[in-house]
């Protein structure tokens, strides 16, 4: 097939009523950056759709770079022929002899946007189906729940034929809710929640606690890994701050509270975090965390942990099953990364019987009695460094030599 | 000289020994080992890992790096044979592979595995309906050479793959060994579960296998002593062959359709100029690998051949150099159907990259003089 176009059907934005205009420019400009690698592309607006004209570019990877845009809900490649019945009942045959299956049942539906079309579009669905019956004698009519669809959109310049309808990520397009920060641990949840975030449209700027010597610098490859696969989603590249935690942790872990030491963990990660969300300007904290899945995700501890933050924390995952996670974790291509066996800061010390009903006066005092301990926090946000991370480098910059020992 | 002998091993690759020396030189700590040294090292065999998925185009499987072709036949067979054996107990392969599967599948045989060896054709070719009928409720696995090592035939690989993608529970195991770079293989479209290969087929280093394996794939480690390569084989992997390997592996892919093309012609010319030689007689049918070419001189030793090929300067095999020691008449022209005579006779040409249309003129040149040498001496000829 000769597709010249993929039309895009916009998600969410579509509700939005004023800022319309707003979002769907964010959604060109999305797309634009998408399609960097295919400079001959080109572009045409229509209401609630949006047409990328092939111009030549090999149509499969634009498909599934497109689809997994946020905005797009569903895509659609196109072919199009001069708008004479002639021309478009040849193109519907064509069509019919390059599925792969043969339905048992169609229709057509046909729209003409140009009155100046000498057949109307009720007798166009006549037209182009009764061209294609009688050449499969097996095919009927299916006016309700056909199996194919043949939809004819017919313009004065050109008629457009498509059928197939491949479902995208839907969402709002990349940076149109505003700026947060999402807590990565290297584990299967928050590569998960930043996906979920991102596709609502946050724009994202990832935080990374490591503790080495402690953690290896595996576990940070890790998160880079996964923060460039994020990277892929937003379409731009996506910064990463990779926190130095060791002297703080080493401190809570010599107190002798050893079942709050994950709750004192989290509460440090999340003052750290507003601090960099101060200096970066973003409005909320992501992170993955799933009710009940931890000790640290009874509602209880995280009432404890959460009363240090006071911007809103939005929790993707809250809900979630580990197993609808972990799907998810799979279709976004994060899970092979995630299982990868480097500890974290978090599996360090962990004590044999964490809280899961800390109490907060006793948490606030311990802090209180901890020697140092804003100036630890302010010196690890100093000590934070910051790189930008994209999907299209790799994590060790190879060598001369090694790139010629391939 | 003249090297005709690519299918038992080839030169490596100027490239190839050279990344070996470096990366041996460069990256000596074990990649098992925490410090900046294993890690480097293990960040190789892992590009090397990719580089094979990516050269063979395998997204559902991972590759496994082994010590050789007969080290990942014995793997993927024994691994998959003792791993389902309690959904069952017979092997479906064929009699013409190669002694690395029928030897294992023989050591099966004793541990009460019951296995079906498919008869070929007269031409050397496995029949897709033989495959069929062998199946029973309890086959657990099939395993079918791509390319013969010594006939070059080459079997129904994608065929079969379809035909077995109706049983689900059976496991489709692939010898590609001679074909792995030299042939298209579509491993994942065919069907396969698990491929071997072997890198210095390929003018890789010696000392590396390859491996295929489905994901899910429930596969027994035969070697204790480490959790390596998935836990599917112990022991410290040898990463400056892996990554020669790697490369030799990219190199011949990269010019895969133009050297097949190339020796193609060469196969086709040797064929023809066989021909009119009367004592000679040409063995296996296509389709065939134009890697190979082989012959009979029925009631000559074949031996003899080779010691008088190569005070000419023309080194040629007799069969599998695996088994070239052996007295015995070929396991696989008897499989064909060739007499005792014809089958202990057995000549193998491979070809590589180097070889011209001068070179078989000359080898053809050879064996006519031999051939006439010979001619007085054939048994029988003497009354």
């Amino acid at each position: 097939m000769n597709y010249d176009r993929i039309v895009l059907r916009y998600g969410d934005l579509t509700m939005k009523g004023r800022n319309r205009k707003v979002f769907e420019d964010k959604m060109l400009k999305s797309v634009k950056r998408a399609m960097k690698p295919f400079p001959e592309v080109t572009y045409w607006r229509t209401y609630g759709r949006m047409h990328v004209l092939l111009n030549g570019a090999p149509h499969q990877p634009v498909i599934d770079r497109l689809k997994d845009l946020f905005g797009i809900v569903s895509v659609s490649p196109v072919i199009s022929v001069p708008s004479e019945l002639e021309a478009i009942q040849a193109a519907a045959l064509d069509i019919m002899a390059s599925l792969k299956k043969q339905p048992a049942t169609f229709k057509v539906n046909a729209k003409r946007a140009w009155k100046g079309f000498p057949h109307g579009s009720h007798e166009m669905n006549h037209l182009v189906g009764g061209h294609i019956l009688p050449r499969y004698p097996e095919l009927r009519v299916d006016v309700h729940h056909p199996e194919l669809e043949l939809k004819l959109d017919i313009h004065e310049e050109a008629t457009h034929l498509y059928w197939e309808t491949i479902p995208a990520a839907g969402g709002f397009p990349y940076a149109t809710s505003g700026k947060a920060m999402l807590l990565l641990s290297g584990g299967i949840d928050s590569p998960v929640a930043g996906w979920l975030a991102l596709r609502k449209g946050l724009e994202l700027e990832a935080v990374h606690f490591h503790s080495y010597p402690f953690t290896s610098e595996q576990a940070t490859d890790k998160v880079k890994t996964l923060t460039r696969r994020l990277s892929y989603y937003a379409g731009v590249p996506i910064r990463l701050h990779l926190v130095p935690f060791t002297d703080i942790q080493t401190k809570i872990a010599h107190g002798n509270q050893e079942n709050l030491t994950i709750t004192l963990m989290r509460r440090a990660m999340l003052r750290i975090t507003e601090l960099l969300a101060e200096q970066v300007k973003a409005n909320g904290i992501v992170t993955g965390e799933s009710l009940g899945q931890v000790a640290s995700q009874t509602l209880s501890s995280m009432n404890v942990i959460g009363r240090v933050a006071t911007l809103p924390m939005i929790k993707p995952l809250i809900t979630m099953d580990k197993q609808e996670i972990i799907e998810i974790a799979r279709q976004i291509d994060t899970y092979e990364t995630s299982i990868l066996p480097f500890e974290d800061c978090c599996t360090l010390f962990l004590p044999k019987s964490p809280s899961t009903n800390p109490n907060l006066r006793v948490v606030e005092r311990v802090e209180h009695s901890m020697e140092d301990y804003d100036l630890l926090i302010k010196q690890a946000v100093e000590n934070t460094e910051t790189i930008l991370l994209s999907f299209n480098e790799n994590n060790n910059e190879a060598s001369q030599d090694e790139e010629n020992w391939f | 000289m003249l090297y005709f002998d690519h299918c038992a091993s080839t030169p490596p690759h100027e490239d190839v020994v050279r990344t070996m020396m470096e990366v041996m030189t460069k990256h000596y700590a074990n990649p098992s080992s925490l410090h900046g040294g294993g890690v480097a090292a293990a960040r190789l065999l892992e590009k090397a890992r990719e580089q094979l998925g990516q050269l063979m185009n395998t997204k559902q499987g991972r590759w496994i790096f082994t010590s050789g072709g007969t080290e990942s036949n014995n793997l993927a067979i024994k691994g998959v044979a003792r791993a389902l054996r309690s959904r069952g107990n017979h092997i479906i392969t064929s009699s013409i592979e190669h002694a690395s599967v029928y030897e294992v599948m023989q050591q099966l045989k004793e541990e009460g595995f019951d296995i079906t060896e498919l008869p070929v054709s007269r031409e050397g070719h496995v029949q897709l309906e033989d495959v069929k009928s062998a199946i029973r409720d309890h086959t657990i696995l099939v395993s079918i050479m791509h390319v013969n090592n010594e006939l070059g035939t080459i079997q129904p690989i994608a065929e079969i793959g379809e035909l077995l993608k109706s049983y689900p529970k059976l496991k489709f195991h692939v010898d590609a060994v001679q074909s792995i770079g030299k042939l298209p293989i579509d491993i994942e479209g065919w069907g396969i579960d698990l491929l071997s290969g072997s890198a210095h087929k390929l003018r890789g280093p010696r000392g590396v296998g390859f491996l295929y394996v489905r994901n899910g794939l429930p596969l027994a480690a035969q070697q204790a002593g480490g959790s390596q390569e998935f836990d599917l084989r112990a022991g410290t992997e040898n990463i400056a062959a892996i990554v020669a390997s790697a490369k030799a592996l990219r190199l011949a892919i990269t010019k895969q359709p133009q050297l097949a093309a190339q020796v193609e012609q060469l196969a086709a010319y040797l064929k023809t100029r066989l021909a009119e030689i009367a004592e000679l007689k040409l063995n296996g049918g296509a389709p065939q690998s134009p890697f190979i070419v082989h012959f009979s001189y029925p009631g000559m030793k074949p031996e003899v051949i080779i010691h008088m090929l190569e005070q000419k300067g023309i080194l040629a095999s007799t069969r599998s150099a695996c088994s070239s020691k052996d007295d015995k008449p070929s396991r696989v022209l008897l499989a064909i159907g060739a007499t005792r005579e014809e089958a202990a006779g057995g000549i193998r040409i491979s070809f590589g990259e180097e070889h011209t249309k001068q070179d078989v003129d000359q080898l053809v040149l050879a064996l006519q003089q031999i051939v006439a040498s010979l001619k007085p001496l054939e048994r029988g000829s003497r009354h």
